[in-house]
């Protein structure tokens, strides 16, 4: 079963440099596990490929159900430089609210 | 226990806030910070127009404002208002409020400084990008090193009802008073990285009390009374993030969570200037309505270096808008902005790079936005970058004239022609610790 990121967790993101990073925390600590299997760096980076150069670090914080993703030449140079509406990158987290998440059989329930 | 506010998240937040803080709940010390990266930069332009001038203006009218309350429920002030003028600042302050006892942090500006910083070799690499400071020098505006919690810890000791410091790691502000409570020394690690976690998580304000949630924020209906962030630190370093009763917003683990992950790389080195502190290890629990408890915090000694905040003049930019309307809004909007490109090009100018989105349509959000067949309505929004000023300017004129002469429909352009502005870059690097002397005077 697919469903939107945003059934299982929130997000808040911002920027550093010309990098943005997005904060995902699950709303349900059980569904962290979830969330590690299906957020790689690849697919966030693939999500994000027309606006983003990349490349995506990921960082774990299990104790928080959450992940840190840092992306790498996102915000058309950052900061004052940059000529994008979204220069700061604060809605790179809603976006990704959007993506398609396999939820399993043996996942825990939604 | 001691309760530390922060009530600015940034020169241009709320003005009601602090007050609301100071007076609607009990509160030891108020903390403001008013400087985002390239704040420096525009307050060195300040100075250089007046040499009085030069801090964040809207804090001495704050403090005059403040002052009795702050005397009747004895609450201490932390801010990095100061900018590049702290003392400046701080007279302003003692005009405006007599009889308040005013300390200032100095040692962060290095401006003066960089021609000898730069002939003893130091490489002040951009941190960000890998480029030697070579490509700009002889644009650099202001050169800031982050100074941390202990100065302002000491500027605290002197009995300051205020204290004003410039460029501070901004989670320093609400560190500093536990280091002059508690007694917390360098090698204190662990209870140093508390204080800089709890400096974080309130550092922008009320985005940790319901502002900018995802955690709900449908079912916040008293957002314009909202509650600005507390910290009831204890001296173990263990401490609760709540608001003052009767406020609005929110306080709960996942509102503490979003903004413990907001503008963070490695979770488990967060480095400040007195310590490098991870994140992994930290426990975030509910604790009661409007209440969470942090605890877990653990660090490790902070590096040889300082960061610095350098700002430099990166050129010319201009952003100029139109509205296209259904039917047809984005193909208008499209052939719109074909047309102005090929003007900008008949013409010979030159720019860095020339950006174009189309607002309701997918400029936030590109390929993942939902895709609207026929929109009601695009605004185009075209800007242009560059190290000419003319050819910027003459950028400004192209947008305008399309309202007759381009696609139909064309309005939106109310506002005139665009402002040319100057680009102000930051340029992040580090410097040797032993450069920086941070130190404290009392202003009377």
């Amino acid at each position: 079963m697919k469903v939107p990121l945003s059934r299982l967790a929130h997000t808040r993101s911002g920027d550093k440099g010309d990098a943005v990073n997005i904060g995902v925390i699950a709303w349900r600590d059980e569904h962290y596990a979830l969330l590690l299997r299906e957020l790689t760096p690849e697919r966030i980076l693939d999500f994000f490929r027309d606006r983003v150069r990349g490349p995506v670090e990921r960082y774990e914080l299990p104790n928080l159900a959450a992940l840190n993703f840092l992306i790498h030449g996102a915000l058309g140079g950052g900061g004052t430089v940059s000529l994008r509406t979204d220069a700061q990158g604060k809605t790179f987290g809603a976006a990704l609210l959007a993506l398609d998440i396999e939820v399993a059989p043996d996942d825990p329930p939604l | 226990m001691i309760r530390i506010a922060n009530g600015q998240g940034f020169w241009g937040d709320w003005l009601e806030a602090p007050v609301r803080l100071v007076e609607q709940g009990p509160l030891d010390y108020l903390t403001l910070d008013y400087l985002a990266e390239v704040t420096m930069a525009i307050l060195q332009k300040q100075r250089q127009r007046d040499p009085s001038l030069g801090y964040a203006r809207d804090f001495p009218p704050l403090i005059g404002r403040l002052a009795a309350s702050l005397r009747e429920r004895g609450v201490a002030v932390l801010a990095n208002a100061g900018g590049l003028n702290p003392v400046a600042c701080a007279r302003e302050v003692l005009r405006l409020a007599p009889g308040l006892k005013v300390a200032v942090v100095l040692g962060d500006d290095l401006t003066p400084r960089v021609g000898e910083l730069l002939d003893k070799g130091h490489p002040m690499t951009n941190m960000d990008t890998g480029e030697p400071i070579e490509a700009i020098r002889d644009r650099i505006l202001s050169v800031n090193a982050y100074l941390g919690a202990f100065p302002l810890a000491e500027a605290l000791a002197t009995g300051a009802d205020v204290v004003i410091s410039g460029r501070c790691a901004d989670a320093a502000l609400v560190c500093a008073p536990a280091i002059h409570r508690f007694g917390w020394r360098p090698g204190d690690w662990d209870r140093l990285a508390a204080g800089m976690v709890a400096g974080h998580i309130v550092e922008c304000g009320a985005q940790v009390t319901g502002g900018n949630t995802q955690a709900g924020w449908e079912g916040l209906e008293n957002l314009d009374e909202i509650g600005y962030p507390i910290v009831e630190m204890d001296p173990d370093g263990s401490f609760q993030i709540t608001k003052h009763p009767r406020t609005g917003g929110l306080v709960n683990a996942h509102t503490v969570k979003e903004q413990l992950l907001y503008e963070i790389g490695d979770p488990s080195a967060y480095h400040t200037p007195d310590c490098i502190a991870d994140f992994t290890s930290l426990r975030v629990r509910d604790a009661g309505p409007d209440r969470v408890r942090v605890t877990g915090a653990s660090g490790a000694p902070a590096t040889e270096f300082l960061k610095l905040s350098i700002n430099y003049s990166a050129g010319w930019k201009a952003i100029g808008t139109l509205v296209y309307t259904w039917p047809q809004a984005v193909e208008k909007a499209r052939a719109a902005d074909r047309i102005v490109r090929r003007r900008l090009e008949t013409l010979g100018l030159r720019f860095d790079e020339i950006y174009t989105e189309f607002l309701g349509l997918d400029a936030c959000h590109g390929r993942a936005a939902p895709r609207v067949a026929d929109p009601p309505e695009v605004q185009l929004r075209i800007g242009v970058r560059g190290p000419d000023r003319a050819a910027v300017d003459r950028f400004t004129r192209e947008l305008i004239p399309l309202v007759l002469s381009g696609p139909p429909g064309a309005t939106g352009y109310g506002e005139g022609r665009p402002a040319v502005r100057e680009v102000v870059a930051y340029w992040p690097a580090l410097l040797p610790r032993t450069e920086v002397q941070a130190r404290i005077e009392v202003v009377e």
